[in-house]
Order: C-alpha cells, then sequence, then structure tokens
C-alpha cells in the first residue's frame, strides 16, 4: 500500500487530475458501451416478444 | 468436434451467448486485481511521480486498438474472400470496440503527455498513427452504415479494412522508425522489460482485462448483429411465400 491517507489517495502526487481524467473517462465509457448493448439487447429481445432465436422462421 | 458448424450464425448464436458472460466476469475480475496492482500495490516512479499510474489503462488500450483491427480486418478479409456471413458480421462487431480503445489509448496518452511532455498533442509519427487508426474505425463503421445490401456494405468496408491495416505495423514500429516524442516500447518480447516487475505485472494483468471485456463486449455485439441480419431474412422468406 502507497498511500497513508485517501485524500492522499486522490491528490496523485499532484497528479490527480490527469491520472482521474484517464481513469474516470476510460470507465465512462466503458460502461456507456455496456450499457447501450443491454439496451440494444432488450430492444431486440421486446420485439420479437419473446426470447429470440436466429433460425426463427415463424416468429 | 467439428468446429466448421460454429461458421454458421445460427450455431453460433447460442455459443456466444455461453462465452460471454465468462469473459465479461473474467474482465471484472482481472480489472479489480489489476487495479489494485496499479493504484495501491505499484510504487510511485522516481522519474514521473504519481502520473505514469496512467499507463495501466493506455498501454492495455493502445494493444487492443491495434490487435483488434487485425483481428476485424482478418475477419473481413475471410467474409470477402470466402462470403462467409458470419465473418462480417464478426467484423462489424469488433469496429465499435476497437474505436473506443483507441479514443481511450489517445486520451489517456494526451492526460499523461500533459504532465511529462508539457503538451497534450504533438504531430509526431506514434500519436498520428493512432489517431488515423480512430479515423479508419470511424470511417469503416461509417461506410458499412451507409450501405443499405448488408452483403455490399460487408464487401466495401472489408476492402476499407484490408487497405488500413497497413497503417498497424507504422504504429507499432513508429518509435523505431522515426523519431518520436513517444517513449520507445517499454515492453517488448525480444528483450527484458525496463519496468519494475510489479509495474509490469499490473499492466500485464490490466491488458488480460481490457482483453477479456474485448472478447465478450464483441461477443455480445455479435449476437446482436446476428439477430438483426437473421431476423431480417427470415422476414424476406416469409414475404416470398
Amino acid at each position: 500500500m502507497q498511500w497513508n491517507s485517501a485524500a492522499e489517495f486522490f491528490a496523485m502526487g499532484g497528479y490527480g487530475m490527469y491520472v482521474w481524467g484517464a481513469y474516470g473517462v476510460s470507465a465512462l465509457l466503458i460502461a456507456a458501451e455496456l450499457v447501450i448493448l443491454i439496451r440494444r439487447g432488450r430492444t431486440l429481445r421486446e420485439t420479437s416478444g419473446r426470447s429470440p432465436r436466429p433460425d426463427d422462421r415463424n416468429p | 468436434m467439428n468446429w466448421f458448424k460454429y461458421a454458421s450464425p445460427p450455431a453460433f448464436y447460442p455459443l456466444a451467448g455461453k462465452m460471454a458472460p465468462w469473459f465479461l466476469a473474467a474482465a471484472v475480475l482481472l480489472g479489480a486485481i489489476g487495479l489494485y496492482i496499479g493504484l495501491f500495490a505499484a510504487p510511485t516512479d522516481f522519474q514521473q511521480g504519481d502520473s505514469y499510474r496512467i499507463i495501466f489503462i493506455h498501454v492495455p488500450a493502445a494493444w487492443m486498438s491495434m490487435l483488434i483491427y487485425v483481428v476485424m480486418a482478418f475477419w473481413a478479409g475471410i467474409g470477402l474472400a470466402f462470403n462467409t456471413r458470419l465473418s462480417s458480421m464478426m467484423a462489424h462487431a469488433l469496429a465499435p470496440t476497437g474505436a473506443m480503445m483507441t479514443f481511450i489509448a489517445l486520451w489517456t496518452g494526451a492526460l499523461w503527455g500533459k504532465p511529462t511532455w508539457g503538451t497534450w498533442w504533438v504531430w509526431d509519427a506514434r500519436l498520428t498513427s493512432e489517431l488515423i487508426l480512430l479515423f479508419l474505425y470511424i470511417g469503416y463503421m461509417s461506410l458499412a452504415a451507409a450501405i443499405d445490401d448488408p452483403r455490399k456494405a460487408d464487401k466495401a468496408s472489408a476492402v476499407l479494412a484490408l487497405v488500413g491495416v497497413v497503417n498497424v505495423p507504422i504504429i507499432y514500429f513508429s518509435v523505431q522508425w522515426w523519431n518520436t516524442l513517444h517513449q520507445g516500447a517499454s515492453v517488448s518480447i525480444t528483450r527484458s522489460p525496463s519496468m519494475a516487475a510489479i509495474m509490469l505485472w499490473g499492466m500485464l494483468v490490466m491488458v488480460f482485462a481490457f482483453w477479456s471485456y474485448c472478447i465478450g463486449a464483441v461477443l455480445v455485439r455479435v449476437r446482436h448483429i446476428i439477430l438483426e441480419r437473421e431476423r431480417h431474412a427470415a422476414w424476406v422468406g416469409e414475404a416470398r411465400g
């Protein structure tokens, strides 16, 4: 463990803005991708009304 | 076991559905370990201070951005050569995640460049070629989306993906070929890494976390693409009677 306090951890030795800016935006983008994927999957399932299978010929 | 069976979308769809949660779970687990090593266990760098901790996302994202492009071009090329439906769908599923990884690499690079080089951006070979990679991903996705006929869209975008693949070795070797502000590779297969062991481990664990995440996300997306495209085919079959 490299830190003595939470404040020291968030300060990142004075580079907090850069480090958290990098980690924060990356985490946001990954979260956004997951949300988009989940929503698209839900929409696709809802439009078929039930759990869909790609080989369905008579939905 | 006949692996070619899984080249057909109806067979691959359930397989991808079974595999995706495992890859995403592995990504969460590896990510937690990697972030612990990177943010808590690894010591402050004697030259760069704590700004170097950006490496734990910058390098994995940059590697993924190049690797995903090569894999995307590979599947696009297979789809172009053999007219296999699933290959092209795979290529389309890879593009958004690859573009996101490229953006993360550029973004974290800018935030790392400012405290270490004194600038957010320079037009040096490494940074410029990585930016071109982002444009290639965007161009690939735009071209695929702009053409209504999926088969034509597959072919046109595959040509773009294959032409653009030449950029990947340029990115990778740019730090050797040109005199760049970007540092050379810290990790290489031909010599021992120029990093402390704990930092290297943190980075490698994060690489595997990003890897698992990308595979999981792409498998989920390829399922969506299969559903959309195959449903359309079923609908056409039905309309024809």
